[in-house]
């Protein structure tokens, strides 16, 4: 089972995210869950959403504590509480224009020590690109989806496709540029 | 049966709800129950079904609107979570005497105070006397299943009483999962079309909601009960008829790796399957446990609790409400009268836990399992698990 | 009619009350112990004891004049102090008018 955290802002989209991963997941068959952390979702608020994609039925409906992938969707939250639990096996996504080793000295200097893979991607400066906002939770699906490969990109086409309508292309469009911009260190 | 699609689970107990030709509705949003009355709004302005959307300014008046409509003869729903279902309150107890077959989903949530918007069960507990029938889903896939056995329950001329479907409020509610939707012509197939027994029109008068006098009172109070009761057996049919035509079993009492079981725990709710994945580790680690979970609230079902103890030496009751200077969790204090007289009863621990949307983790199931022999040692009621001393 | 059910066996699905209009075989005049007595001469037709009478059981006659359906009076009184042409006097039971 892959277990990922999202760490984002209200308003950033996370819980948007995570559905459209299980919604995409689920449509390739295989079991999923997504869901915000059940807080009074405020705008700016930091707030946490989760994904579980297994082979086999999920029945935990806890949070989750020691996600395999954690994903960050605004470098000011970069600090203890997006590295807590994380697997040492795991990957931490961040959407930074900062390089992984100045995240990890970031990290390090915040009290936060962590020695696992780091991915980076500057995904708000796509998203002002492709998107003309700096909302960029569609965007880091695409570093998601090419560090786990936990669904093929085109699954995510038609969920986007439903929930974004007209600007769905450009959504898609973003995702495919942070798809092939990650970088993995 | 089509393949799963992946759904909030609010989203699609709307979706089954709509699949159930259904007549009139009248929702007042309220989180955790929101997208529910959401999503039906939608389905009902688009067109998609052919029914009315009355949009009401309270809860009260949400319940007292389509128990209007189910005088008439219409087939209907509402949908509330915890305070919206304590201002429906007054109202509550008197569609179940009316005896009409209203369906209502239910996103439980913590009642305040403190304010909480999170999940426990302390909102049907509280309306736990008012006499509709309760039934409780574990998962997304069992809501959607329950809305559409929920009709076919209610209106079935041995039952006649509304019924709520429980659903934890954000635990399930809020939850993208997989859910596999029954075809229009297999919810058909399943639920005939409302034939009630009695309706208002002008052609042939009739009064309802009558006045009973001390003279009478007591009889009609027999009379529900009475069905009330009677209620169980045709739940249970129901559920078989379900399992016959879907494969998916319902029963009032759930069983898990109980076969030689020395400990079981017992849960309501969404927390059952979390649990289920406690008692596979205890398992391999060759602890004797098995799991129960409840289905059926209202009637309770004495006589499966019984049977599904038997052989058991010890007995963990999780209960996600309290009766604050009672017995304890209200699960529990069913179990405990329901076992009182049995000969060979297992020693009851009872825990209460997941109050307010604290989370309920793996670990947790593990503990209290764990820790129940010296739980029994202390001689409380019920303990308040987690709570920092 | 029997007046209530035997056993809670015999109490209607819901209360229901499926016979229209029963309260008619309830007669509620027994009750009174005054009675409504109108003066045609003082009466103007207006109709307001018609519309008072909160058993409904006040009606016009042919001739324009109303009285009441002894049957069911109560003897509240109620449409002898809305008259306001004072046409309309309680009478105690027993006693001729």
């Amino acid at each position: 089972m892959l277990e990922i955290r999202w760490h984002g802002r209200g308003g950033q989209g996370a819980v948007t995210s995570v559905e459209l991963l299980a919604m995409a997941a689920i449509d390739e068959g295989k079991f999923a869950q997504g869901f915000p952390s059940f807080g009074p979702e405020r705008r700016g608020a930091p707030v946490e959403a989760f994904n579980r994609v297994d082979t086999k039925q999920i029945k935990i409906r806890s949070r989750i504590y020691n996600p395999d992938v954690s994903v960050v969707l605004d470098e000011s939250q970069i600090g203890p509480a997006v590295v807590a639990g994380l697997k040492p096996s795991g990957t931490l996504i961040v959407n930074t224009a900062k390089k992984a080793g100045e995240v990890r000295d970031l990290l390090k200097k915040k009290n936060a020590d962590y020695a696992g893979k780091i991915a980076t991607v500057d995904a708000t400066a796509i998203a002002w690109h492709e998107l003309g906002v700096p909302i960029t939770n569609t965007t880091m699906l695409g570093a998601l989806l090419k560090v786990t490969n936990v669904v093929k990109l085109d699954a995510l086409k038609e969920p986007v496709e439903h929930r974004f309508g007209r600007i769905a292309q450009k959504n898609l469009k973003a995702l495919r540029r942070a798809y092939d911009e990650v970088q993995v260190r | 049966m089509t393949k799963p699609v992946g759904m909030e689970v609010a989203v699609a107990a709307a979706e089954a709800v709509a699949l159930c030709n259904i007549d009139v509705a009248a929702c007042y949003p309220i989180t955790p129950n929101t997208h529910i009355a959401e999503h039906l709004a939608d389905i009902i302005a688009d067109g998609r079904i052919d029914a009315e959307y009355i949009t009401v300014e309270s809860e009260h008046s949400a319940l007292s609107a389509v128990m209007g409509a189910s005088g008439t003869g219409a087939r209907t729903f509402t949908a509330t979570s915890s305070q919206g279902l304590m201002y429906m309150h007054e109202i509550l107890p008197i569609t179940p005497a009316m005896r009409l077959p209203v369906v209502m989903g239910l996103g439980n949530r913590a009642v305040s105070g403190p304010i909480n918007i999170w999940n426990d069960h302390s909102d049907i507990i509280m309306q736990r006397d008012s006499g509709w029938l309760s039934i409780f889903a574990d998962n997304g896939q069992e809501a959607v299943d329950m809305f559409i056995q929920a009709f076919k329950i209610a209106e079935h001329p041995d039952v006649l009483l509304p019924i709520n479907v429980n659903m934890d409020g954000f635990q399930l509610t809020h939850v993208v999962e997989p859910i596999v939707f029954p075809t229009q012509a297999q919810v058909n197939k399943f639920l005939p079309p409302y034939k009630p027994f009695a309706s208002l029109h002008p052609d042939h008068p009739l009064s309802m909601g009558t006045l009973g006098l001390p003279e009478i009172y007591t009889e009609a109070v027999k009379a529900r009960d009475v069905a009330t009761v009677n209620a169980k057996k045709v739940i249970v049919q129901i559920w078989q008829e379900w399992e016959k035509q879907f494969g998916r079993k319902y029963e009032p009492v759930m069983t898990y790796k109980t076969a030689g079981a020395e400990i079981l725990i017992l849960t309501m709710g969404s927390m059952g399957e979390t649990a289920e994945v406690a008692v596979d580790a205890l398992r391999k680690k060759g602890v004797k446990v098995g799991l129960l979970k409840l289905k059926l609230w209202r009637p309770f079902p004495f006589d499966e609790i019984r049977k599904a103890v038997r052989g058991a030496k010890t007995l963990v009751v999780t209960d996600r409400a309290l009766s604050y200077g009672g017995p304890g969790g209200p699960v529990c204090s069913e179990i405990r009268a329901a076992l009182y007289d049995q000969p060979n009863r297992p020693e009851i621990v009872n825990y209460i836990i997941g109050l307010g949307g604290r989370d309920v983790r793996v670990e947790d199931f593990m503990k209290m399992i764990e820790g129940a022999p010296k739980a029994k040692k202390s001689g409380d009621a019920y303990q308040i698990y987690g709570v920092r001393e | 009619m029997k007046k209530w059910p035997e056993t809670w066996k015999e109490y209607n699905t819901g209360g229901i009350v499926f016979e229209p209009g029963n309260a008619r075989s309830f007669k509620t005049g027994p009750w009174r112990s005054l009675r409504p007595v109108w003066d045609n001469s003082k009466c103007i037709k207006c109709g307001v004891c018609y519309i008072f009478c909160p058993e409904g059981c006040v009606q016009e006659g042919p001739d324009g004049f109303f009285a009441a359906d002894l049957d069911y009076c109560k003897g509240c009184g109620i449409c002898a102090h809305e008259c306001w042409p004072s046409a309309i006097s309680m009478i105690e039971e027993g006693q001729e008018s």
